[in-house]
Parts: C-alpha cells; sequence; structure tokens
C-alpha cells in the first residue's frame, strides 16, 4: 500500500518526501520544510547541534561505493545525532568484491533490518535504482550519484545562503568552474530556481557549460569579471579531473588565471557577497588561498550546516512514514466503519455467521 | 468552546508566592518554559519574580514519545537555554499538566543538556485523574477535574479555554 505513486519517483501518496534522491521536481514548501526543520537542531545563540532521540531503534546504512570525506562523515554524524544505529559500509572491501551483484547486496543489507539507505555511487541514476529495489518501508538517500544529483549537499548550501542573506529570494548567484561535470551544480541549479533567486549564472569556459543552459533557466558567462560582478553569492567548484575523458582546459595555472576567484575579483561582488565552495577545495587552482580563508568565505560554515540538513531530511522522511502509516491506520478504520454500515455487508455477516 | 472563568493573573500572583517562599528561591533559580503554552506562562512568571538570568526555551517535539505514530510537528523551533544546566536550580513551567508525557519529554531534554541540580514543576492548570506517569507539580495555578480537553492561548492575554470534546485540540 504504501508503494510509491503519482509521477514524482520520491515522494509518497500524502506528496511527501519519501526518499530524497534529486531536487528536481519537487515543490518550494519541500524546500522550505528542510530549511525550516534544520533551523530546529541548531541552536541559535551557540550554533551548537545537539543529539536529539527521534532515530532511536532505526538503523541507517551508509553505502559509499565512491570515495567522500565530507559528505560521508557530515552523514555519520548527522544519523548519530539523531540517535539512530549506524553502519557505514566499505564497499572497496565488502561482498561486491567477491561477485555479489549490487541488487543481492542490497536486499542482503535491507534483511538486516535496516530503516534507511545513504547511497553514493559513481553511477548516474543509482540511487533511484536502490530506491525501485527497496522494500516498501525503506528509504533511500542520494549523497551523490555520478553526474546527476546532489541534494543534500544543495540543500545546505541553500541553508548557508538563507542563514547569511536571510533568503534565497531575489538574490543574483554566480557559480564558477566545472558545471558542465557537477551534480552539485546541477542540484544547485534547481534548488535557487525553487527558491526564486532572481538570476543564475554559471562561469566558464565553454567547454565546461552546460549544452542548452537556456533550457535550465541560467545565464553563461565565459568572462569571470563580468560573471561575478554584483552578485550576492558566488559559489566556486572544483575542476572534476576525475570526471574529464579528454582535456578540456589547457592546464591548471592557465584555468586560474582566468577563472580563479582572487581578491581582485572578489571586489566585483556586492561588498556584502559570500563566496561558497562544496570542496574538496584546490588552492591556487579554482581559488586562492586569501579569499578561501578570507572575511566572506563561508566554507567552512557549509560544513557545519551539512550536519544540521541532513538531520532533517532524515527526520523529515521519517516523520513522513510515521504520518503514512497513521493515515492508512485511519484509513482502514474509517474503511472498516463504512464497512458496518453497510446494510449488505451486515447481511453478509450475519448470513456467514449463521 | 467555552472561556473558563478564571482569573489568569490571579494563578500567576499565587505562583509566585509559591516560588518565594521556596528554599531554591535564594539559590538564584533558573526558569525554562516548555514551548508553545508554558513558555507564554514562564515569561509572565519570570517577569513578575525579576529572575536575574534570562528565561530558558525548550521545544519538546524531538523528545516527545509518540513520533513513530505523529512524526514531527511542523512548528518545532530550537530549544534555547542561555546559560548552563549543570548544578542548577531549575524551575520548569508548564501551561497543563496533563498526562505527564509532556514533562517527561522535557525532563529528558534538560538532562541531556546538563546536570541540574535540582528541577522544580510549575503548572497553570492541573488536570486531575489523566496522569499516565508518575509525575506531579511541585507548584499549581490551579486543580481541575474536567474531561474536556483544556487550551491555554496566548501570549497576550492568556486565557483558559475548555473545548468541546469534537473540536481539535489543535
Amino acid at each position: 500500500m504504501s508503494r510509491l505513486t503519482g509521477p514524482n519517483i520520491q515522494l509518497n501518496e500524502l506528496g511527501q518526501l519519501h526518499h530524497f534522491l534529486t531536487i528536481e521536481g519537487l515543490k518550494q514548501h519541500h524546500l522550505v520544510e528542510i530549511l525550516d526543520t534544520a533551523e530546529s537542531f541548531i541552536n541559535p545563540k551557540t550554533r551548537e547541534i545537539k543529539k536529539v532521540p527521534i532515530l532511536r531503534g532505526k538503523t541507517i546504512m551508509n553505502l559509499f561505493f565512491e570515495p567522500s570525506t565530507r559528505t560521508r562523515t557530515t552523514f555519520e554524524i548527522a544519523e548519530k545525532r539523531l540517535s539512530a544505529q549506524v553502519e557505514s559500509l566499505d564497499i572497496a572491501t565488502s561482498a561486491a568484491k567477491k561477485g555479489e551483484s549490487l541488487l543481492d547486496t542490497l536486499w542482503n543489507l535491507q534483511a538486516m533490518q535496516t530503516d534507511m539507505f545513504v547511497i553514493r555511487h559513481a553511477q548516474s541514476g543509482a540511487a533511484q535504482f536502490f530506491s525501485q529495489h527497496v522494500a516498501p518501508h525503506v528509504h533511500v538517500l542520494n549523497a551523490g550519484d555520478g553526474q546527476h544529483a546532489h541534494p543534500t549537499q544543495a540543500m545546505l548550501d541553500m541553508f548557508t545562503i538563507r542563514k547569511h542573506k536571510g533568503s534565497v529570494f531575489d538574490l543574483k548567484v554566480a557559480i564558477v568552474g566545472d558545471v558542465l561535470h557537477s551534480r552539485v551544480v546541477r542540484s544547485q541549479i534547481q534548488a535557487l530556481s525553487i527558491l526564486e533567486a532572481r538570476e543564475i549564472r554559471v562561469v566558464g569556459p565553454k567547454t565546461l557549460m552546460p549544452e542548452s543552459p537556456e533550457a535550465m533557466g541560467i545565464h553563461v558567462y565565459h568572462d569571470m569579471e563580468e560573471g561575478i560582478k554584483d552578485v550576492d553569492v558566488i559559489i566556486m567548484v572544483r575542476l572534476q579531473n576525475e570526471r574529464m575523458t579528454s582535456a578540456l582546459i589547457p592546464s591548471e595555472k592557465e584555468f586560474f588565471k582566468l577563472y580563479g576567484l582572487t581578491k581582485e575579483r572578489l571586489a566585483l561582488a556586492k561588498p556584502d557577497a559570500i563566496v561558497m565552495h562544496p570542496g574538496p577545495i584546490n588552492r591556487g587552482v579554482e581559488i586562492s588561498s586569501a579569499v578561501a580563508d578570507g572575511p566572506q568565505s563561508v566554507i567552512l560554515e557549509q560544513v557545519t550546516y551539512g550536519i544540521a540538513v541532513r538531520m532533517a531530511v532524515m527526520s523529515i522522511i521519517m516523520s513522513n512514514a510515521a504520518q503514512l502509516k497513521q493515515h492508512h491506520v485511519e484509513q482502514e478504520a474509517a474503511q472498516a466503519s463504512l464497512d458496518l454500515d453497510d446494510p449488505l455487508t451486515l447481511d453478509a455477516i450475519v448470513e456467514a455467521n449463521s | 468552546m467555552t472561556e473558563l472563568d478564571i482569573d489568569v493573573s490571579s494563578l500567576l500572583e499565587n505562583i509566585c508566592e509559591q516560588l518565594q517562599s521556596r528554599a531554591i528561591f535564594s539559590q538564584s533559580p533558573k526558569m525554562i518554559g516548555i514551548r508553545t503554552g508554558g513558555e507564554w506562562v514562564a515569561q509572565k512568571l519570570h517577569e513578575k519574580l525579576a529572575l536575574a538570568d534570562p528565561l530558558g526555551v525548550i521545544d519538546i517535539s524531538f523528545y516527545r514519545d509518540d513520533f513513530s505514530k505523529t512524526g514531527l510537528n511542523p512548528t518545532t523551533q530550537p530549544s534555547d537555554i542561555p546559560w548552563e544546566i549543570d548544578d542548577q536550580h531549575i524551575i520548569l513551567v508548564d501551561d497543563v499538566l496533563f498526562t505527564g508525557r509532556t514533562t517527561r519529554a522535557a525532563l529528558n531534554e534538560i538532562f541531556d543538556y546538563g546536570r541540574p541540580a535540582s528541577v522544580t514543576l510549575v503548572a497553570l492548570l492541573d488536570r486531575k485523574g489523566f496522569r499516565e506517569l508518575p509525575f506531579q507539580a511541585d507548584v499549581i495555578g490551579i486543580s481541575l477535574e474536567c474531561s474536556q480537553p483544556i487550551k491555554v492561548t496566548g501570549p497576550e492575554p492568556l486565557i483558559v479555554t475548555v473545548l468541546d470534546k469534537q473540536e481539535d485540540i489543535a
């Protein structure tokens, strides 16, 4: 009964998040709920994120088929601060190496009473694939799939923007660097547009820009100075060397010369502009140390907020599951009382008992 | 919906007098209100008693024992306890003491912050006969025996209403 229905692959029949696979297709209220809930985990004065007992008794399994430092660690911390039982599987040393198929691995892990999987995989669509094969009561969170999506990263970026600017609405945001290969950027653009940023710019060489930017509602700049002029937010992204199959840039030095964020260039943005980076940063390639460590940089805050935002997503999903279950109980109760009111059914019961 | 003929301000006066006569009152107690109704009551008490330290507020949404049934409260806000809990005398304020489950959740949350020297429980209204857990308030505005749901609205003015049974308490 709790199989996913409707057009969206990640919503339940009440239109709430059941999995979290992508930002695409979500409504503004979904994103705002995540941001508001994340807020409730952070002490407004000390910025401390305290442990709460809501996911006690739940098991969350982290499956990282691709290396990760920040995402994996902040997911683990978030899970522990929700009091869930946390298992992180090192795929490199697991049975996958012994020839077990992905789905067999998944079903075995599910049989270990897992309530939620957090999955990172080099293949685009991997998280959705998993979500289609887990039991109805099991949830899948995408922690990055190929070049497709990284929705929790995009949400923690939106949260960081909101913390500094009050709201994403009406802001000018420039995303600089390897837009073509970045799942983070895809998710960021979707989130920025759902939250109604005024202008989304992408800045970089032609070879690293998406093919049809107009369809995504974004403006492309090949000139860095022009691209970051008067923006409220600058998001730098790393050159994804591991995803480049051919030489798309002449050299890292050349890239820094053209697109690296330096103090001089940062001065072109609004005076109170913030500088973000999803990490890992390559100093001297896309960003200078003076900027990365400077007063306008919020790069390390992004990491801290990542804990609260991931706590929010996981608690919302488990909360939705509870509400859906309750909804079914009420539906069944209503159905049962309807059945009793139905004279035909009453007759049938009498008949069956005689 | 019926507005109860209760003079809330005299109940608050009554609570203040009782608190002032307790030993902890001379040991710079700190006050915590339970969001939302308890926070409103606590704001009034805090002002009347002129406590030196700012008022703390806790939101027990993440500590409720019915999360697996009802999910999250959409209006959840961060708890804000602006001082250390350790070794402090805490006055914990709620609007209505009913089943005792809110008190249980609040105590659990407080103990996640630290180990208080003592906790004094204050309730504006004590609904007798419905307790599901062994909690009793130390200081009570008034005790009621009433089977209908009671709602406290505020913050200004603070009013106690009795709801007809079929009305939604939310």
